[in-house]
């Protein structure tokens, strides 16, 4: 392949990459902006999404409706784990920064154990759903990672939509905007962070089904997008919504042009000096406000 | 009374320390001896997040430093260990700062995550250069070229009091550190930073060098751990040796002087007795993580300060 058609597949590759990341990154920014929290486990939630998506695919057996299941059911139930978390830890200390921090640290352990003693030390892959290649002038491209960019911008669009235009959305803004007066006007603000922290959590799961028919099911397959997202939030601005998406593009692109024609490790390293960069010439982020 | 208190305190751990040397059997004084260096990774660790209330989860990168540039250069220029035990230490230092002026401007949660982010970034440089560091494999430090003037660090007891000696500099130096001006400043901007700043000082500085002297204490020990025990390798840069540190601390008590040997000794033996029976370190440290949160918050110093020992530094 010449220098065009291989720039091309390096893009259309980070492009994937890119939505994938938005759909984590936007996670994890919004369980801040709301909560003021860090969820350090939240590339296990990921994890877990895959993990989940590997067993229902094996469990039904047909790769479309396994697909389906999982991408229905996988977020469900780490929907339903972290609201556990959320009223069994969190709540206790009442969501403060640095014992989340510790507790979340805790909980990646947790998670990484038990997926390690019910599920094994293996990477194992899933089937993609669907099987047409879309042939180009110079290379065939996996029909499937369209769909996941197709379903992943939907998702954006629909969180966008719920945070903006919904009542449900209008109530997370106003917590998010001062907890205490939201309380006073009878707000439920627990119920709402709750609900938050799971939704931070299915969007992580949502990708990890996504992600598993391209890279296989493992373990430890969470710490990348932990750190992808970090460093997407804070080029954005830790809990913007738009600086997370536009950030996860801008390195979610660059990642995978890098990794095409350097090394993953390489690109990583770069994204975290532009992070440096960013820090110097703007601490609060590209697209975050001063904190109030 | 209470200042004799204290010292006599401090002063009895140590020379427990030193008694243990003619008791331990072979096996657990090598155990203590690497305690006692890590220990000083706790004690480096606990000054950032006991005394500033930074919560830094990148401190690995700083240990790492000081073993790589004692490791490598012993390894590939064959410079004497003293020297590369300064080399270490002073690379660490220059480190932190440098890791100081990005990090600190950043407030809360967000130094946190631009800690990990280096950390992972450092790690992967070690990777990266996998000619020179051997990445994960690591390097074996020829026990030849570890010598301090005739005594070789591979002899136990000798390597047993340089680890004491080395302990013993990073207690005194934060026992002096939090009992002076300084160290009061930094204990208030942990509690609260906008009044300190209020009052006229310049918090960041401070910031910087509660910072500085943490990667320097860091860099020490990791110096000492390559040329003590000859092998250097990249999961000591890993994220999880920042969290070991965080934990050592926590469950010591952060904020204590003893605190982080109490907790690297704990949880040191913990960790062992459990992959002995199980093989599942990560569900002992995750679930110490959590259950110190929610129920023992101080630790385990912390918590007598609180209750008895009103006198604890």
């Amino acid at each position: 392949m010449s220098l065009g058609p291989h720039l091309l597949l390096a893009l259309m590759e980070g492009t994937v990459a890119a939505f994938v990341l938005a759909l984590t990154a936007l996670g994890l920014t919004l369980v801040f902006g709301v909560m003021r929290i860090v969820n350090v486990a939240h590339g296990e939630f990921f994890m877990l999404g895959a993990v989940f998506a590997w067993a229902f695919a094996h469990l039904v057996g047909n790769p479309a409706l396994g697909f389906l299941v999982a991408v229905i059911a996988s977020p469900i139930v780490v929907g339903g784990a972290a609201l556990v978390i959320d009223r069994a830890i969190l709540r206790r200390f009442n969501y403060q920064p640095e014992a989340t921090i510790v507790a979340t640290i805790g909980l990646l352990y947790i998670i990484q154990q038990l997926v390690l003693i019910f599920y094994g030390p293996d990477a194992r892959s899933v089937e993609a759903p669907i099987n047409f290649r879309v042939q180009l002038p110079w290379f065939g491209y996996s029909g499937y990672k369209l769909v996941v960019a197709g379903i992943a911008a939907l998702l954006l669009l629909a969180t966008w939509y719920g945070i903006a235009k919904t009542k449900l959305g209008l109530v997370m803004r106003a917590t998010q905007f001062d907890s205490e007066t939201a309380q006073a006007f009878g707000i439920p603000v627990d119920r709402v962070y709750a609900a938050v922290f799971a939704l931070g959590a299915m969007l992580a799961a949502i990708a990890g089904v996504l992600i598993v028919p391209i890279k296989q099911a493992y373990y430890l397959m969470g710490l990348d997008p932990l750190l992808l997202s970090f460093i997407v939030v804070i080029i954005g601005g830790l809990g913007s919504l738009r600086g997370a998406i536009i950030a996860a593009f801008v390195i979610g692109i660059s990642d995978g042009v890098i990794s095409v024609f350097f090394s993953p490790n390489l690109s990583k390293i770069l994204a975290t000096l532009l992070v440096a960069l960013v820090l110097i010439f703007r601490p609060e982020g590209l697209f975050g406000g001063k904190a109030r | 009374m209470d200042r004799h208190r204290s010292l006599a305190f401090h002063g009895g751990a140590l020379a427990l320390l030193f008694l243990l040397q003619f008791v331990l059997p072979p096996y657990h004084h090598t155990n203590f001896t690497s305690i006692m260096v890590l220990a000083t990774y706790g004690i480096g660790y606990n000054i950032l997040i006991g005394y500033t209330g930074l919560l830094s989860l990148g401190h690995a990168m700083f240990f790492a430093a000081g073993l790589y540039a004692a490791g490598l250069t012993v390894h590939y220029f064959n410079i004497d260990p003293i020297s590369a035990f300064i080399l270490g230490a002073a690379a660490a230092l220059a480190f932190a700062t440098a890791v100081g002026l990005v990090a600190l401007r950043t407030t809360g949660v967000s130094f946190m995550i631009v800690t990990m982010m280096f950390a992972q970034a450092c790690f992967l440089l070690i990777l990266y250069f996998n000619q020179v560091t051997r990445g994960d494999e690591g390097l074996v430090l020829s026990g030849a070229a570890r010598q301090i003037g005739g005594l070789s660090l591979t002899n136990p007891t000798f390597r047993y009091n340089l680890a004491l000696a080395l302990f013993t500099g990073a207690l005194v130096l934060c026992y002096i550190l939090i009992r002076s001006r300084v160290g009061r400043v930094l204990v208030a901007i942990r509690e609260n930073e906008e009044r300190v700043k209020m009052l006229g000082y310049h918090t960041f500085r401070y910031k910087l060098l509660a910072l500085a002297l943490s990667g320097l204490l860091s860099g020490a020990a990791g110096a000492s751990y390559a040329l003590m025990f000859g092998y250097v390798g990249a999961t000591f840069a890993s994220i999880e040796y920042s969290i070991f540190a965080l934990l050592w601390v926590l469950l010591g008590g952060a904020g204590t002087v003893l605190g982080p040997i109490i907790g690297a000794l704990l949880m040191f033996y913990l960790v062992e007795w459990t992959s002995e029976v199980t093989q599942s370190y990560r569900i002992v440290v995750g679930a110490a993580l959590v259950l110190l949160t929610l129920f023992f918050p101080k630790g385990i110093l912390g918590t007598l300060r609180e209750k008895r020992l009103r006198w604890l530094p």
